[in-house]
């Protein structure tokens, strides 16, 4: 009731110990598109779902690669996210120069926390309206990180974050326990079967999705930051379906239970 | 060597050498590095690989080389962002030019030679001064063998007069061996005479399918 005297600086608290312009940032981040994250022990994914403004429209960018070792998807307000991707690459740059090195994953999180931290104490700022999901591969692993327009951050094992993300977060929570031993490939997979959670019932094709995976081969050698080739995604979609459709058909017991575990889900 | 109280450089010596061909250019440095009369190392590479057709060698003061190699790393890093490719050798050349003239009233003690291919996949060779004074030819030697090599290329690799009309192609007409044997013989001709050219050649060849290395020995004296 008190909310509309309190919400329009970022500078105000309400009685209650909250800043409304804050909260109404990471309402942003709740609006846009679904995007995924996921980390095994060898290997980060981000997925993000692509949806085009307008059928005549191409769909906006959200996956990006900030350096070799890693890179952002996000959701919100992608002009926002844009920027912060150029922050990013720059201070990736910037410290491998000084220190012929490359930045550790969660200092760079911690970089972008900062940064997102000063907009909501300066009254002539505004937060950022953009949660990102930051996967990179250092030199003790794969991590994940959700940083949110209030300036916290997080690593996660899994993450989703957009409209429709609590499908795709539901679906995580029953299978993360094992995705540090999957594959590089099995986790695309779970990724993808994250994404399809949100798009609720809508076909999930290579070209409603972006893939992007990093991490290190058993050889020991690092794979960069790179967006999967649309052709690759539409093979693993394939194989995802035929092998949903294979063991539905023996037994229809089968398929109503798994209806019924659907059925949440589509709330 | 110097009276002034203030130098701030020191010239460790080398050659460059760079030969454009129809389709691919050969990019070669020595890999001494000396300071007056005595070696510091035997085995320093001057040749930095900046984009993937775009390859850089220069002679000079090491400190200054390595942090332009760096910066310009650092800015083909940025363009790749920007602009979803890597960086063509042509636009690599004017960044260069435009790096080194930046700091015009306190010079990089760089001579660079900057080889690759251009955006049709010819060889194409840009050479500088210390302050980014640059021309595209079809060959090019700096560094303190350059005026042993410079007179020898020329003769070698006959290059048509730029007051000529129709305008010729200054990239020579020999194959890609016969131009890494001419750089393998002017090296040896440079080591002969000059004291800071030796040890070991570092040759670089930029070609369609990639980019390869080559090691050739030279005299150690």
């Amino acid at each position: 009731m008190f909310r509309n005297q309190y919400d329009t600086d970022v500078t105000t608290f309400s009685p209650h110990g909250r800043i409304f312009q804050m909260e109404y940032a990471m309402e942003a981040v709740k609006q846009g598109a679904a995007t995924v994250g996921l980390c095994s022990c060898t290997h980060a994914v981000l997925v993000a779902s692509n949806k085009p403004a307008s059928e005549l429209s191409s769909f906006q960018r959200k996956v990006f690669r900030v350096a070799d070792h890693v890179g952002v998807a996000f959701s919100g307000l992608t002009a926002d996210g844009r920027v912060l991707t150029k922050f990013l690459r720059n201070e990736c740059i910037n410290h491998a120069f000084v220190y012929e090195a490359q930045l550790p994953v969660s200092r760079l999180a911690l970089r972008l926390a900062d940064k997102a931290q000063v907009c909501t104490q300066r009254s002539w700022k505004r937060p950022y309206g953009v949660g990102l999901l930051v996967a990179g591969l250092d030199e003790t692993g794969p991590h994940l990180y959700y940083n949110c327009p209030s300036g916290n951050y997080f690593e996660y094992q899994a993450f989703a974050i957009g409209s429709r993300s609590q499908a795709a977060k539901t679906f995580l929570e029953r299978k993360f326990e094992g995705f540090n031993k999957y594959t590089p490939e099995q986790l695309i997979k779970d990724a993808l079967s994250a994404i399809k959670e949100t798009l609720q019932g809508e076909k999930l094709t290579s070209s409603n999705c972006t893939v992007a995976i990093v991490g290190r081969i058993e050889d020991g050698t690092a794979e960069p930051f790179q967006v999967v080739d649309t052709k690759r995604i539409q093979a693993i979609i394939d194989s995802m379906e035929a092998a949903e459709e294979a063991p539905a058909e023996p037994s229809s017991m089968q398929e109503e239970d798994k209806g019924s575990d659907a059925a949440p889900m589509d709330i | 060597m110097s009276r002034r109280g203030d130098w701030v450089y020191e010239n460790n010596g080398g050659t460059c050498v760079a030969i454009a061909g129809a389709d691919y250019c050969v990019i070669a440095a020595d890999t001494r590095l000396s300071v007056g009369y005595s070696i510091l190392t035997r085995d320093h590479s001057k040749i930095c690989e900046l984009a993937d057709k775009c390859v850089l060698a220069s002679s000079g003061f090491q400190g200054d080389i390595k942090a332009l190699h760096k910066n310009l790393a650092a800015r083909e890093l940025l363009y790749q962002h920007q602009h979803n490719k890597r960086m063509s050798c042509p636009a690599m050349a004017q960044l260069l030019s435009n790096t080194l003239y930046y700091k015009r009233f306190f010079p990089y003690y760089a001579f660079n030679v900057l080889g690759g291919l251009d955006s049709e996949g010819k060889g194409c060779v840009f050479t500088y001064d210390a302050v980014g004074s640059y021309e595209r030819t079809g060959y090019s030697a700096q560094g303190t063998g350059s005026t042993l090599i410079m007179p020898v290329l020329d003769n070698q690799l006959k290059s048509p007069s730029p007051l000529l009309l129709p305008a010729r192609d200054a990239v020579t007409p020999l194959s890609e061996t016969e131009a890494i044997d001419l750089v393998k013989d002017v090296f040896a001709s440079a080591t002969e005479r000059d004291i800071y050219t030796g040890d070991k050649l570092e040759i670089v060849v930029v070609n369609k399918a990639g980019t390869r290395r080559e090691y050739i020995d030279l005299r150690k004296d």
